[in-house]
């Protein structure tokens, strides 16, 4: 008996196709994994489920009978409950102020009648809450616990968990898991959306993957292995750009050594991650999303600061260095998020040239026609398709990185850090992208390359370091790195 | 059936200049409706409120002397808005500079107007920075909000004020809480004859000139415009974002506090407790109204300087209290603020 089955759902965001015609079943009482590379559509399908969105195409039953799900009520009527990374809890409420937060059926509420439930259902579950307790008081493995309790406590018979995770330190991840296999036993069905293959590999019968939207298959847990499963999870085709041959390198230019750094939840995000890319190559550094990379890269542009270690540049310290030292120890960056790092209501002439005023003034005063000549050049040079004084804002997605790439490479940076630099961008900008990071490569710059598109890694990179958990997993040269390896120290394997 | 729907898209570019225009016909009708509650015409308030002042050579000298402070407040407000630090404290900053102006007048005894003017002019800058300092600090270092801070320090001073009014500065003589006269080397000029038209406009012009030059062609200008713009961009591009913001909030605190001393200077001679009934805030309608830009300032310290000497005349005229004026320029801010959200939308038929 199917608790779920969706059949056939498109989904489309403008010219985006997040689900491609994908089918998913879900058995009664089994914990069946949703696993995939970020953007693969995971989240998407389930959103769908829960009334988040509405496919385009196709059609949901729920228990054998076709249903349509309007709205996240309509999913909890049906008993679907989903956990999303970002909790919807009230920070100032109790545990049982929260649980039955819209839906308390009556003008009134007797609170400690609901707490007295609350307790029942906490035993029932087997999932440990204190209905009294301050939400803002919890950590975060407790709000799960609490969100998880919530979907039961509103008699979810199905339980969408989207990367519960991601937000877990190793601990908390063990108590989660075993209330997951106690609820299993009890008839629960779970939905465990991740991209983490040893979880999957630990506590789910079936995996569906997914990969660009499309479905790869459906497998048994114990008809699989880890390689199989990464091969399903990253094997693509190959690109249009790629590195042409060996290259005599050059001495160090970057140096990391044993930096420690926190995340925004102050929860350890890098730890002793060493690091050395020489003049004249490209090191790139693979892993799933949520494993370091956003804090290495913040580091690396001076807008985090470091607990421990040190970042040399040449002879430079950087290690406790404002983004000021760094624009001026010649560090190149492309950031991973580049509408919050240019200013989006300047033009494009005066965000080419903000992080190298002084080469554009005289006794503080800006020589404007400097600036403009200046655009005027990079956008014939980086083929961006705007005007000098088209605000950035206005630029789509493919020219605000240009833009973002005309300004940090003009510069003749001798170190270049670049996050994510392809990320949301089409075929074409993608490639010029590329071929433009071989070309800083090929002048005898050191690239730093960032990036959880597996193929773009291995279509560009010297040498492949792989980050997990916040630690370097190893270091391979290009030619003994294969996805299937990658893949397995993407995962948490050692080299 | 025909259904309206609202949809996010801005409006050109036109548009958007003409916007603080619309601003006043759609405020004097809104007011309206409160003058003809208040038993007036509503066309003679108008007249009485934007042509009459204009009409006789005394009043419309009055609409400058009226303008020459909030000129300055609003350089002083739009100055800060422009590098992203909310100074709602002009107000106060204005009063420290009114205080540290009146505290030179009455020290220099005997100084020629070369020394006793410019004395003057830093005095009040001065006195504005420095009470402007606090809340720079507490920003920049704890990141305390600057709007709470700001405002708090405005009823500080208030009573600081007072104090010495009533204190150490009571004026012997009369025993009214007002200070000694300052000295005659310390008053500024008159411009036109036995008018109150003072220096401090002129004061108030090259300022805004200044600050004019400063935005928008000095890479400190840039620099403040990207931290207005977007704090995370302009870091991200090496921006000293803390160090360009103390310097603007203090700058604009000593922009503030010069409308302070003009008022003292310029006007009064002495300082007392109503040296400003609302200057800094009305300061804030002005940044605002003029589109944070200094020449759109100065048009619209112009604008609020004309209704306010209109409020006189209509309250005259009409018998309605003054305080219509407020009224009107409280309903433009809003006006002119819901404006610039609503140019981002368009209501679209749809079949």
């Amino acid at each position: 008996m199917h608790a779920v089955q969706m059949k056939g759902i498109v989904k489309r965001f403008a010219d985006l196709v997040a689900n491609d015609h994908v089918d998913f079943d879900l058995e009664k009482g089994e914990i069946h994994a949703l696993l995939g590379e970020n953007g693969a559509g995971k989240t998407t399908l389930m959103r769908i489920l829960y009334g988040l969105y509405h496919a385009d195409e196709g059609q949901i039953q729920i228990n054998g009978s076709p249903v349509v799900i309007h709205s996240p009520r309509d999913a909890i009527k049906l008993g679907i409950g989903m956990v999303t990374q970002h909790f919807t809890l009230v920070p100032t409420l109790t545990v049982a102020e929260n649980m039955v937060l819209g839906e308390t059926g009556s003008f009134t509420i007797n609170l400690k009648e609901v707490e007295k439930k609350v307790a029942e259902a906490s035993k029932r579950f087997g999932v440990p809450v204190n209905p009294h307790a301050l939400i803002r008081h919890l950590s975060v493995g407790e709000r799960q616990r609490v969100e998880i309790l919530k979907a039961l406590y509103h008699d979810a018979q199905i339980l969408i968990l989207d990367e519960p995770t991601a937000v877990l330190v190793p601990q908390e991840v063990e108590v989660l898991f075993e209330a997951l296999l106690r609820l299993q036993k009890d008839g629960l069905s779970v939905v465990f959306i991740s991209h983490h293959l040893n979880e999957v590999m630990q506590i789910c019968n079936r995996v569906t993957v997914l990969r660009d939207g499309k479905l790869t298959g459906t497998v048994n847990i114990a008809e699989t292995n880890l390689k199989d499963l990464a091969n399903m999870m990253v094997g693509r085709e190959n690109f249009g750009v790629t590195r042409q041959g060996q290259r005599e390198q050059g001495k160090v230019e970057l140096r990391i050594e044993k930096i420690n750094a926190v995340d925004k939840k102050g929860l350890q995000a890098l730890k002793d991650v060493s690091l050395e890319v020489r003049q004249g190559e490209i090191l790139g550094l693979a892993g799933v999303s949520g494993n370091g990379q956003t804090e290495l890269s913040a580091v690396l542009c001076g807008t985090q600061k470091i607990t421990s270690g040190k970042v040399f540049a040449g002879d430079v310290d950087l290690s406790s260095a404002e983004t000021s030292d760094v624009c001026a120890a010649g560090i190149g960056r492309i950031p991973e998020d580049r509408h919050a790092n240019m200013v989006g209501e300047l033009s494009v002439a005066e965000n080419l040239i903000l992080d190298q005023m002084d080469n554009f003034k005289k006794n503080g005063i800006l020589d404007q026609q400097k600036i403009q000549k200046n655009a005027e050049e990079l956008i014939k040079t980086f083929n961006i398709k705007a005007n000098a004084n088209d605000r950035v804002r206005t630029l789509s997605g493919g020219n605000m990185q240009k833009v973002m790439l005309a300004r940090t490479l003009s510069q003749n940076p001798r170190i270049v850090i670049a996050s994510q630099p392809t990320r949301g961008l089409d075929v074409g900008a993608t490639d010029y992208v590329r071929s433009t990071l071989l070309e800083q490569r090929d002048r005898g710059a050191a690239v730093l390359l960032l990036s959880e598109d597996l193929e773009e890694i291995m279509a560009l990179s010297d040498r492949i370091a792989v980050i997990y958990g916040g630690k370097i997993m190893g270091v391979l040269p290009a030619q003994e790195a294969t996805a299937e390896k990658l893949g397995l120290m993407m995962a948490g394997s050692a080299a | 059936m025909t259904k309206y729907r609202i949809e996010r898209a801005p409006a050109p570019g036109w548009m958007r200049i003409l916007i603080p225009l619309l601003a006043i016909p759609v405020t004097f009708l809104l007011t309206s409706v409160i003058i003809l509650l208040d038993g007036a015409n509503p066309f003679t308030a108008y007249y009485h409120f934007l042509v009459s002042p204009l009409a006789g050579r005394v009043s419309a000298i009055e609409v400058f002397v009226k303008s020459t402070p909030l000129l300055l407040t609003g350089a002083a407000v739009a100055f800060a808005f422009k590098g992203g630090y909310w100074n709602i404290g002009a107000e106060g900053q204005l009063y420290a500079g009114a205080i540290a102006a009146t505290f030179v007048g009455t020290v220099l005894l005997d100084v020629p107007p070369i020394i006793g003017i410019p004395a003057m002019i830093i005095g009040g800058f001065a006195g504005g920075l420095l009470w402007a300092l606090p809340s720079a600090i507490l920003k920049v270092k704890l990141g305390v909000d600057e709007v709470v801070t700001t405002l708090l320090m405005n009823s500080i001073v208030l009573n600081v004020t007072s104090f010495l009014l009533n204190g150490p500065w009571r004026n012997p003589v009369s025993m009214w809480p007002q200070s000694p006269e300052i000295s005659a080397g310390t008053v500024f000029p008159q411009l036109i004859p036995r008018s109150r038209l003072h220096f401090g406009i002129i004061i108030a012009v090259i300022v805004i000139l200044i600050i004019w030059f400063v935005i928008s062609r000095t890479s400190f200008g840039l620099k403040m415009r990207a931290i207005g713009l977007s704090k995370e961009g302009a870091r991200f591009a090496g921006i000293k974002v803390n160090k360009t913001m103390l310097i603007v909030a203090l700058v604009s605190g000593g922009i503030a506090g010069l409308a302070g001393a003009g008022e003292v200077a310029g006007i009064h001679f002495h300082l007392i407790d109503a040296i400003s009934d609302g200057l800094g805030y009305s300061g804030i309608t002005i940044a605002t109204l003029g589109g944070l830009h200094p020449l759109g300032v100065g048009i619209s310290a112009l604008f609020i300087g004309l209704i306010d000497t209109g409020a006189q005349t209509v309250s005259r005229v009409l018998g309605v209290p003054v305080y219509l004026g407020d009224v009107v320029q409280s309903t433009l801010l809003l006006v002119t603020l819901s404006l610039f959200v609503l140019q981002n939308f368009r209501i679209r038929r749809v079949n």
